[in-house]
């Protein structure tokens, strides 16, 4: 669903949801980021949250006219200029495969490759951290090579634990703890994402870069 | 104190929700019925968002250790205060040792779920991240992160509060009934994907009964009904969402996200349930049927006007009620 234009929708009365044009790119979310911290200003807006090259838009309370609020998006993402990444670089390393890697199989009936294949193109890059969400401390990473793209599952897992490495269609990411998914888990991991008692409580923030180190792999 | 003396799976402490914290990926939490909660709370003169502990599983029974003024509202559980039949939607009084029973929800006048127990002065468990809420992904929030257990002892508020008892509300089930062809129905605005689904499975949206199976919970309900089918396969890239969002994976069986739900996800979204209608899934029982009904952007925000209207009628007869010095009982 890449469009030339940005979308915006309803996220029923709680929100709007801003989809960036074009392929998802690095680029783009800097001026996603950018974006946020400007939206994030607007009396109205409760949390301007960043996803993948898109962002969402909670209200405090929902306007009567819409357009106003939809004007502001479009004319802020065609001024502002993009955020620089600044983060930080983190190694993680991963048992790939077995147990820990429960749809490795899907990838592989998926990408047609094995499973060595699939472990050095996923360990190859180095990840930007594009985004917070799904559940406290996750990240989204961009920069996954589209080789190793895997559609999300039919049905969601009701559980996957904490540390699973997954692709979700041309997306990669790390689950901080136990939980459902529809994503492809390929691996594991054993780093504390996420701990309310410390300041701030997640591990990671937009614009760290992340690589993944071979620890194993069990085919 | 009060004593947790038995509890189903879930029971957990929840007030109306956590902001401000979805940049770090922690969701909303908070009641799935947050006008039961709110009522609950205004019936004993607490600020609206105090934390009660909802029910969902039943039989449950908890031990006041001292005199408590409480409500028991959502589901009509047929509360017992030691072996007296009690009213729910109504200010009641507990000595110290006096044991509250509540039952698996009576077949009523209104369909519901779930019953909440609120606390004149609100369960007083710490705020993380500005709610009390518990998160249970996250394992924090409300008590030590997690659902009640047996022998769970709760902290309430000391004495002195301004909460009387003797009277009550009648539920919002019972005023603000809302059907479509005789069936509990909520009020869904389109959401991005609505046009990339096939005209069958819009009218399957709009027309016929949806099932919420057993696997439904405070994630999300998980539904059963026609196959909604996209035209072609989508995939998305993440992206904000929040409870009422009516998703659709690809095997075609609408998933919608509840207060617990993930604050991100790429699953199509063909609509998302209004928040004034929210309160109302979140009572819908396991094996019930649930019907769409399409609405504009101007009725989503009346329904969410009448709603509030509801809340803040309660809370002037309240106030009305004792500042005439009504009686206790």
């Amino acid at each position: 669903m890449i469009s030339e234009r940005p979308r915006i929708s309803l996220l029923g009365t709680t929100a709007l949801l801003f989809d960036a044009p074009g392929e998802t790119t690095l680029e783009t979310q800097c001026r996603i980021w950018a974006l946020a911290n400007e939206m994030g200003r607007l009396p109205g807006v409760q949390e301007a949250v960043p996803g993948m090259n898109n962002l969402m838009i909670t209200f405090v309370e929902p306007p009567r006219r819409l357009h106003e609020i939809q004007d502001r998006l479009v004319e802020l993402w065609t001024s502002v200029e993009p955020l620089p990444v600044q983060g930080r670089c983190f190694d993680l390393s991963v048992t790939y495969g077995g147990e820990g890697g429960p749809h490795m199989a899907d990838v592989v009936t998926h990408t047609g490759m094995s499973v060595d294949e699939i472990v050095a193109i996923h360990s190859a890059p180095i990840y930007t951290v594009y985004a917070l969400g799904s559940h406290p401390g996750y990240c989204y990473l961009g920069g996954m090579d589209l080789r190793i793209a895997t559609p999300r599952r039919q049905i969601p897992v009701l559980r996957i634990p904490c540390g699973a490495v997954s692709i979700g269609g041309d997306q990669t990411g790390v689950s901080a703890s136990e939980g459902p998914s529809g994503w492809n888990t390929i691996g594991s991991t054993d780093v504390v994402f996420f701990d309310v008692a410390r300041t701030p409580p997640a591990l990671f923030r937009p614009g760290d870069r992340v690589r993944f180190k071979v620890e194993r792999v069990v085919r | 104190m009060i004593e947790v003396l038995s509890a189903g799976a879930l029971a957990t402490v929840q007030d109306l929700g956590r902001t401000g914290s979805l940049n770090l990926g922690v969701g909303w939490s908070g009641a799935m019925d947050p006008l039961a909660l709110a009522a609950g709370n205004i019936l004993l003169r607490n600020d609206e968002n105090a934390a009660g502990i909802e029910i969902p599983v039943f039989p449950f029974r908890v031990r006041f250790a001292r005199s408590t003024v409480f409500a028991v509202t959502g589901a009509d559980c047929a509360p017992r205060l030691d072996d007296r039949p009690i009213l729910p939607w109504w200010a009641q009084c507990a000595e110290a040792g006096q044991v509250l029973s509540l039952a698996v929800p009576k077949k009523a006048n209104w369909q519901a779920s779930r019953a909440y127990l609120c606390i004149a002065g609100g369960i007083d468990v710490p705020l993380v991240l500005g709610s009390r809420s518990t998160q249970l992904r996250g394992a924090f929030g409300g008590h030590q992160g997690r659902p009640l257990h047996e022998g769970d002892v709760v902290p309430i508020p000391g004495p002195g509060r301004q909460a009387r008892s003797g009277f009550g509300l009648i539920p919002p089930g019972l005023v603000l009934p809302f059907e479509a062809d005789g069936v509990p129905a909520v009020r869904v605005l389109p959401a991005a994907e609505y046009e990339c689904f096939t005209p069958a499975s819009h009218d399957a949206l709009w027309s016929t009964p949806w099932k919420i199976t057993p696997q439904s919970n405070r994630y999300g309900y998980r539904l059963a009904g026609s196959e909604l089918k996209p035209v072609r396969p989508l995939e998305l890239r993440s992206h904000g969402i929040v409870p009422g969002v009516i998703q659709v994976p690809h095997g075609g069986q609408p998933i919608i996200q509840m207060r617990d739900a993930q604050p991100s996800g790429g699953y199509p979204k063909i609509g998302t349930v209004v928040e004034a209608d929210l309160w109302r899934l979140g009572q819908a029982p396991i094996g019930s049927h649930v019907r769409f009904v399409r609405c504009s952007w101007d009725q989503a925000l009346d329904a969410l006007a009448e709603t509030r209207r509801w809340v803040a009628n309660a809370r002037r007869l309240v106030e009305l009620h004792c500042s005439h010095g009504g009686s206790d009982d």
